[in-house]
């Protein structure tokens, strides 16, 4: 149903721009009397933005879940599971508002900007929203590499920590990246929070600038569009969908060759 | 067992909607919806408080800004309209603007910013990216972030035509409420923001344009130039219920004219 809409109300207006302007124009500008709607600046936004994220983030998340699995006894583990799946619980908007207010201003300060609301703080918050996921899930994987091949390594005199990095994470590996496409998909279909941190005026993405993500463009110009604006964020939304949809894909792929 | 159990919710939750729809007197249960302008929050917030004590009808606010105010009342999701800035020509084929009240849009700067004062042409090039240090327009040496609102803002439409700027802004932030720049400016010791005079608190300083401060009897003089009105946006091809009609009576009859200024609007001369 959503994908034949999206097809549907989002194909007319790339048929009027053309599509190759339509996504590889640099400006954005819908409101005037001459309009130009290239979303090159959103998608690369939101590639960037995923790519930050998923650097921070994945590192992180699988060294917690190796901490949580492996190391961490039963009650301190138990704490921080019970956490971890907080975490995931907590709406976007509030991770948004968080980051509005700390992040900001402690960014702007830190690296001595004229503004705190860039790409930099969108990736951080999206890092951290995108945890939870990836926490849980390559937890899961890393409970199911069997005992025997840690106590094998362990017999053959590897320290813990080798077993760890060298027997148990590899052996885990397809579920981890599962894991990673899963934070890829949660951290390119984020909106509100990234709203509430990323400037939201549509520039080529620069680090410490002010962005717009693909999300972003959607909701927050959908309620005053008309017209192409109003069918060109259509398009954004199908162009949106087969970023998520590719992404599905790859995710689907990994587990089957996981399950082989 | 089961049966009966779910006969007896059922004939409970009916016992409520009836209860609900039987009591209190006979107005509950109508609304009058507004849609609009979020520098409108505290006019509206005033008129629609008033207006249920004197009639018990109420009066919903749906702050979403002028653009979308302007189109839910033509999509006819709502009653009336509320917008910031006058409607467009072709707007005005379908549409009737009213405007209640005249605001000031305040330029405002962080507290610790000691810029007091700066004239439509220093704003102007400020916001166009032409100076972009307070050392020029008297602050101290530090670069200038211009906070906006999203492209359908009527405040934003305000804004850049008594400057002179549209469609030239630099915007380092385009934001999507008077509340947001407020917030922003106020967190932010090098930025810029313009929001509704009348939403302005005390966490962010007004400057004065042109040497004019901000007041109910220099945006009336029109001494203070950056001003819009406020609209009340109705549609042409429908009738408004019984009860909108008596809002928007209200919201232009002279006892609307107190509470407007308690919220820090000024009402228009009758």
């Amino acid at each position: 149903m959503i994908t034949i809409f999206l097809i549907i109300s989002g194909i007319p207006a790339i048929k009027e721009i053309g599509l190759t302007e339509f996504l590889l124009e640099t400006e954005w500008i819908p409101t005037t009397g001459s309009p130009k709607f290239g979303i090159m600046p959103f998608i690369l936004t939101s590639l960037y933005g995923t790519f930050g994220a998923i650097l921070l983030g994945v590192p992180l998340g699988i060294l917690c879940a190796v901490f949580l699995t492996k190391i961490a006894g039963k009650r301190i583990g138990g704490v921080v599971s019970g956490a971890v799946d907080l975490m995931a619980g907590i709406p976007s908007v509030v991770y948004g508002l968080v980051g509005m207010i700390v992040i900001v201003p402690t960014v702007r300060e830190i690296f001595g900007l004229p503004d705190g609301a860039n790409l930099f703080s969108a990736i951080i918050v999206l890092a951290v929203m995108i945890l939870p996921s990836v926490i849980s899930v390559s937890e899961t994987a890393l409970n199911a590499v069997p005992k025997e091949f840690e106590e094998a390594s362990l017999a053959l005199g590897a320290t813990k920590t080798e077993t760890i990095f060298k027997v148990s994470v590899p052996a885990a590996k397809s579920g981890i990246l599962a894991a990673v496409v899963l934070g890829v998909g949660r951290a390119i279909g984020e909106a509100m929070a990234v709203m509430m941190v990323s400037g939201n005026v549509a520039n080529m993405p620069k680090i410490f600038g002010s962005v717009r993500f693909l999300t972003t463009a959607v909701a927050s110009e959908m309620s005053y569009s008309s017209g192409l604006h109003n069918k060109a964020l259509f398009s954004i939304a199908l162009v949106l969908f087969i970023f998520i949809m590719a992404i599905n894909l790859m995710l689907n792929i990994v587990i089957k060759r996981e399950k082989k | 067992m089961k049966i009966i159990k779910k006969a007896m919710i059922g004939a409970a939750a009916m016992a409520m909607l009836f209860g609900i729809s039987g009591c209190g007197d006979n107005n509950s249960g109508q609304t009058v919806s507004t849609d609009g302008s979020t520098s409108m929050e505290s006019v509206i917030g005033f008129l629609s408080e008033a207006y249920q004590e004197k009639t018990g009808i109420k009066v919903t606010y749906n702050p979403t800004g002028s653009g979308s105010g302007i189109q839910a009342v033509q999509e006819n999701r709502c009653d009336i309209g509320l917008s910031s800035r006058d409607l467009k020509d072709e707007e005005k084929e379908k549409l009737n603007g009213t405007v209640i009240a005249y605001d000031g849009i305040a330029v405002i700067v962080n507290p610790e910013n000691p810029v007091e004062d700066m004239s439509v042409e220093q704003i102007a090039q400020i916001y166009t990216g032409e100076i972009d240090n307070w050392q020029e327009v008297g602050g101290e040496d530090s670069p200038i972030v211009c906070i906006g609102r999203e492209a359908a803002s009527g405040t934003r439409d305000g804004f850049e035509s008594v400057t002179g700027t549209a469609d030239k802004c630099k915007y380092a932030q385009e934001l999507t409420s008077t509340g947001d720049v407020i917030q922003t400016v106020a967190s932010n010791p090098n930025a810029i923001g313009y929001a509704s005079l009348a939403s302005v608190g005390d966490s962010v300083k007004t400057v004065s344009v042109n040497s004019v401060t901000p007041s109910e009897e220099t945006i009336l003089s029109g001494d203070y130039s950056v001003q819009r009105g406020f609209f009340l946006v109705t549609s042409k091809d429908r009738n408004l219920s019984e009860q909108a009609q008596n809002f928007y009576d209200f919201c232009i009859s002279n006892e609307a004219d107190d509470l407007i200024r308690k919220a820090g609007a000024v009402p228009i001369e009758k």
